[in-house]
């Protein structure tokens, strides 16, 4: 019975499974500095029209007159595209490996006992980065949008999430929700893979995961439900 | 008790494999699980049928030996307990109980519920010691543990190498079991001055035979039968980024 079917050693090394790891740690937080950033800039629209539009124009001219305008803008694009692709490379990697390592399933598999969103994290960053190529249409490059008055982001803003346009809102509510959950799971596992190690350390990182999603879910919905409610028009 | 339980049969690893059904009739509550199956093998060998191969050893929780996904969890409903602790009081009059084998890529099964977990003395193999002379034990007090240390040390030491994290988990990663042993020996003076390519070589000794990464689900910490803490995964991630700056260096 010994005749033990070797297992096949692999002959080619692979790429350690941590160190893609902390790769999508690194440009996780790099992304979710991002998110921080936009979110704070998004609630100006609650200080009017006028503020909000400054705001806008202000991000073009960021680094002036050491940097030609738009310069530092594209600079970011280049560097949180980098990230994302990076993020998504190893995702895809460590993805694939994970479904090789189980080529047979269990005939009986109870839910696992982790969360909703460490569970959802490969199909929810699909999403993110769908809802992250219809955001850019939308909004950057107002493909999209039923205004699209370059330099009039808060009219572009108003227009976009109409009533009449619930379906945009609720596409736009759907996909937050999915970046909270994405970050609720992803925070606390980046401060894991970077060498979060005590048992305390794992339940406070957990709840700053939670509250900083939460932070996050709420202050990017209240701009669209605000235009929604007529609160701003 | 009267029990059906649904086994995976396969006759080699070139098979394909089934779930099986069989009867198993006037079960003692106080048998272990695997004293159950020895009764359902002692028919199926009166039957003149194939009994059912599994592993087993010591019988008593600490060699690593039994393997067996109850009912989609690694070594049965009872937290932190070995399937050959198991007893079938945990289980009802009439259940169906379905038995299959660790189900990793790295863990090809040799027949029923028997896998080759060599993957696993691979990767001992890389770095999963220490380096020192042989011969009698030294004195326990020659050279001093913090208690703290020793304490973690001996908590993660207590791993049995049994393989039901990387049955457990989503993506049949060993990154506990990986975690444990690198702990266990990192945490030890005598560990120190091989800390740094142990972890390197451990895990690329991992990554290699063909386990997945860790997405810290926690699926590995909830079925292990010595109850290893997740957090040592945290710790091995650690050791991991301050050996890769080191050999940098």
């Amino acid at each position: 019975m010994a005749a033990a079917a070797a297992t096949p050693a692999r002959t080619s090394k692979r790429t350690s499974s941590v160190l893609l790891k902390i790769l999508m740690a690194g440009t996780g937080i790099l992304l979710v500095l991002f998110l921080f950033a936009h979110m704070i800039g998004n609630l100006k629209i609650f200080f009017g029209e006028e503020t909000f539009d400054h705001y806008g124009h202000w991000l073009r001219t960021i680094g002036s007159p050491a940097l030609p305008d738009e310069w530092f803008l594209w600079i970011q694009r280049g560097g949180l595209t980098l990230a994302i692709v990076a993020h998504i490379v190893a995702a895809t990697i460590l993805a694939r490996r994970a479904r090789a390592a189980r080529p047979v399933r269990y005939a009986h598999r109870p839910k696992v006992q982790a969360g909703y969103a460490a569970r959802t994290m490969r199909w929810g960053g699909v999403i993110v980065l769908l809802f992250i190529v219809y955001h850019i249409l939308d909004l950057t490059t107002l493909t999209l949008n039923p205004n699209a008055e370059s330099g009039k982001p808060y009219a572009n803003i108003v227009a976009d999430f109409a009533p009449g346009r619930w379906y945009v809102t609720l596409f736009y509510a759907i996909s937050i929700i999915a970046v909270g959950l994405h970050l609720r799971h992803g925070i606390w596992s980046a401060a894991r893979t970077l060498g979060q190690q005590t048992a305390r350390g794992q339940r406070i990182g957990q709840g700053i995961a939670l509250l900083l999603s939460l932070v996050l879910v709420v202050g990017y919905l209240a701009v669209p439900f605000a235009v929604l409610t007529g609160l701003v028009d | 008790m009267d029990i059906q339980v649904r086994v995976w049969r396969q006759s080699d690893s070139s098979d394909k494999g089934r779930m099986v059904t069989y009867d198993v009739k006037d079960i003692s509550p106080d048998a272990s699980f695997l004293e159950m199956l020895d009764v359902l093998n002692e028919k199926l060998i009166l039957d003149g049928a194939d009994p059912v191969a599994f592993d087993h050893d010591c019988r008593e929780g600490i060699c690593g030996m039994c393997s067996m996904v109850i009912d989609g969890v690694a070594h049965g409903p009872q937290r932190a307990t070995t399937t050959c602790q198991l007893h079938m009081r945990h289980f009802k009059d009439g259940d169906v109980i379905d038995v299959e084998p660790w189900r990793a890529a790295a863990f090809p099964v040799i027949k029923d519920l028997v896998v080759d977990r060599s993957a696993f003395d691979r990767i001992i193999q890389a770095g999963g010691y220490i380096t020192a002379p042989t011969g009698a034990a030294p004195e326990a007090h020659a050279t001093p543990v913090p208690k703290k240390d020793a304490d973690l040390a001996f908590e993660a030491a207590t791993c049995i190498a049994c393989g039901a994290c990387v049955a457990a988990c989503p993506n049949g990663s060993s990154m506990l079991f990986t975690a444990a042993k690198v702990a266990h020996l990192g945490l030890m003076p005598q560990g120190q001055p091989e800390r740094d390519t142990r972890v390197i070589d451990m895990l690329q000794a991992q990554d290699d035979a063909g386990f997945g990464g860790c997405t810290n689900m926690g699926e590995c910490a909830e079925v292990c039968p010595k109850g290893i803490p997740l957090n040592l995964i945290g710790r091995l991630n650690s050791d991991y980024r301050k050996a890769l700056r080191n050999s940098a260096r």
